[in-house]
């Protein structure tokens, strides 16, 4: 394997397998085949994609009625559209009838830079969190991303799952351990309590990056993987807040609502924690 | 079942409805009662799905989109046998799966809807799915005439015609009424035949409230690779002579004096169909 992946391209190339196995799975698209890298999947399943055309909307409540009829939809569409234009029908025709989609966030966070902020998805997490019967995933690296497109295209359960542009170094070895179950974090480096880093995603291993430098000043720090926003390990993060001193949350999101405040609400009840909103902006 | 005994049956869930609403001091009445004829017509002889048969895939699909007409809906699936009549009387109160609009927390009820402009995209969705495997059922939906100034109907209309959906007829429930007034004059939707048609539907329109048109029309065999799109031209609040054509009864409960008025007008009609 090589070093780093394009977290894109691993999903498509492991729902291609599933598809290989399941004739139910179907990538839905609103004419995102080209963002979304579909062509090796399209390639080889060319009638297990359903080309909605640019209409976010109708892609997730056509989901809905295919899930409904015993389909497996994938839909592939920018973050940004997929759970804001979307969100009613993410809301009523995905979560509150219980219908088995999969909602693939491409090109999440600032992916898109200078496309400007119609563009950008720096709400998603937020939004998607809010919303009940909905599962959220931000896969760090390519053998995470591949384990969790093999639990997603099995599972009966809703979820949406956030993914950037670029190609993101390997943070895990194989996939044995990357991704373990919903709701189950990782924690990816252990060198002491001084600090923990909670991040997942496209910043996780700029969480790991800064631990290295953070050892090297004598700071020992822990790095955990939240890959599963929601679920979340809420177990894991009262034991890193019973031994470490310091929690510091890292993440490509907006202050409200995503991936600190979600670290953030599930240790408030303890009592003895406290909060402090620090804001770094890192420019790219 | 003839037509005769569906006009019966229409006037007879007209009369469960009304007792319902005024029983529980809430329901879209005028909708509820505006569709009846639409909802006979499939739930007793158009469909062939049944209590027994409604897991299974291969039966027809009905999704209402016009959620808001609920208590007709829950009315027609009491006296199909999808669940007991006595189960209705927790109908609106707390922890009452029988709530205000649809939800599949009812047997009988595929769907949860309410917000507007969804039932075409579900039904599409699972109209595409009876074609990618090859499934003989066909898939009816039920939208009203104000919500087709929502997006998401034109979003899901252009899909159906897209993909020569053959299997899906959506009705139109044509009363031209919406809560704040005449269709014209909210938002004009004229003309939906030629929408529809530009779309890529066979359009049909019918009269909505005549059960024969309404069979005939559902149960014609769709030759013509598109979508099936039947205009129902419904009066809204039908069978009760003071709510008829009234924007206001779109969700008013009748007072005591009105729903005595109306039990005696449905039960009525009721009479004459049975001494015909």
């Amino acid at each position: 394997m090589s070093e780093q992946a394009k977290i894109g391209d691993v999903i498509v190339a492991e729902l291609s397998k599933a598809a290989d196995k399941d004739r139910n799975i179907l990538a839905v698209t609103s004419d995102s085949r080209g963002s979304a890298s579909l062509a090796p999947y399209i390639k080889k399943h060319e009638e297990q994609l359903v080309e909605i055309g640019i209409a976010e909307q109708n892609s997730v409540t056509v989901s809905g009625g295919l899930a409904h009829s015993g389909k497996r939809p994938f839909v592939f569409a920018p973050a940004a559209f997929l759970t804001m234009r979307s969100i009613e029908q993410v809301k009523v025709d995905v979560s509150y009838s219980n219908n088995n989609v999969k909602l693939i966030g491409i090109s999440g966070g600032n992916s898109y830079k200078d496309l400007g902020a119609t563009h950008h998805s720096l709400q998603d997490l937020a939004i998607t969190r809010a919303i009940p019967n909905l599962e959220v995933y931000t896969p760090a690296d390519q053998y995470q991303a591949a384990k969790l497109i093999q639990y997603l295209a099995i599972s009966n359960e809703p979820a949406y799952v956030r993914i950037g542009k670029v190609a993101l170094p390997n943070i895990y070895s194989d996939t044995k351990n990357a991704f373990i179950k919903p709701g189950k974090a990782n924690i990816v480096v252990e060198n002491g309590t001084d600090v923990a880093l909670v991040s997942s995603g496209e910043t996780l291993h700029i969480a790991i990056e800064t631990a290295s430098l953070l050892k090297m000043q004598g700071i020992n720090a822990t790095v955990v993987d939240l890959v599963s926003i929601k679920p979340l390990d809420i177990e894991l993060l009262n034991q890193l807040a019973d031994k470490t001193n310091l929690i510091v949350t890292l993440e490509e999101h907006s202050l409200y609502g995503g991936l600190g405040s979600a670290v953030a609400e599930a240790l408030s009840p303890r009592g003895d924690i406290k909060l402090e909103l620090l804001v770094f902006l890192m420019n790219q | 079942m003839d037509t005769k005994m569906l006009e019966l049956k229409a006037a007879q869930m007209r009369l469960a409805t009304w007792n319902m609403i005024y029983k529980a001091g809430t329901g879209h009445t005028g909708s509820d009662l505006s569709c009846a004829d639409i909802l006979v017509a499939l739930y007793y002889t158009v469909m062939n799905q049944t209590p027994q048969t409604f897991e299974d895939q291969n039966c027809d699909h009905y999704i209402q989109s016009k959620g808001h007409a609920v208590e007709i809906l829950y009315n027609v699936l009491a006296d199909r046998g999808y669940f007991p009549k006595t189960d209705l009387e927790s109908y609106s109160q707390f922890n009452s799966p029988y709530i205000g609009h649809p939800t599949n927390h009812v047997h009988g009820i595929e769907q949860n809807t309410g917000s507007l402009g969804h039932g075409l995209g579900l039904a599409s969705g699972i109209a595409l799915a009876g074609k990618l495997d090859h499934r003989g059922y066909h898939v009816y939906t039920l939208m009203g005439d104000g919500e087709q100034a929502e997006g998401s109907v034109w979003e899901a209309a252009m899909f159906a015609g897209n993909y020569h959906l053959d299997n899906l007829t959506a009705i139109i429930d044509h009363n031209k009424l919406q809560i704040s007034g005449p269709i014209t004059q909210v938002m004009n939707s004229e003309s939906l035949t030629a929408k529809y048609e530009a779309f890529g539907f066979n359009v049909i329109e019918v009269n909505g409230n005549d059960i024969s048109e309404l069979v005939n029309s559902l149960k014609k065999q769709n030759h013509t690779g598109k979508p099936l799109l039947i205009l129902a031209n419904t009066i809204k609040g039908r069978g009760i002579s003071f709510a008829e054509n009234k924007a206001e009864w779109h969700h008013k409960v009748p007072s005591d004096e009105q729903y005595q008025q109306g039990v005696k007008e449905l039960k009525t009609i009721i009479g004459g169909l049975k001494n015909e």
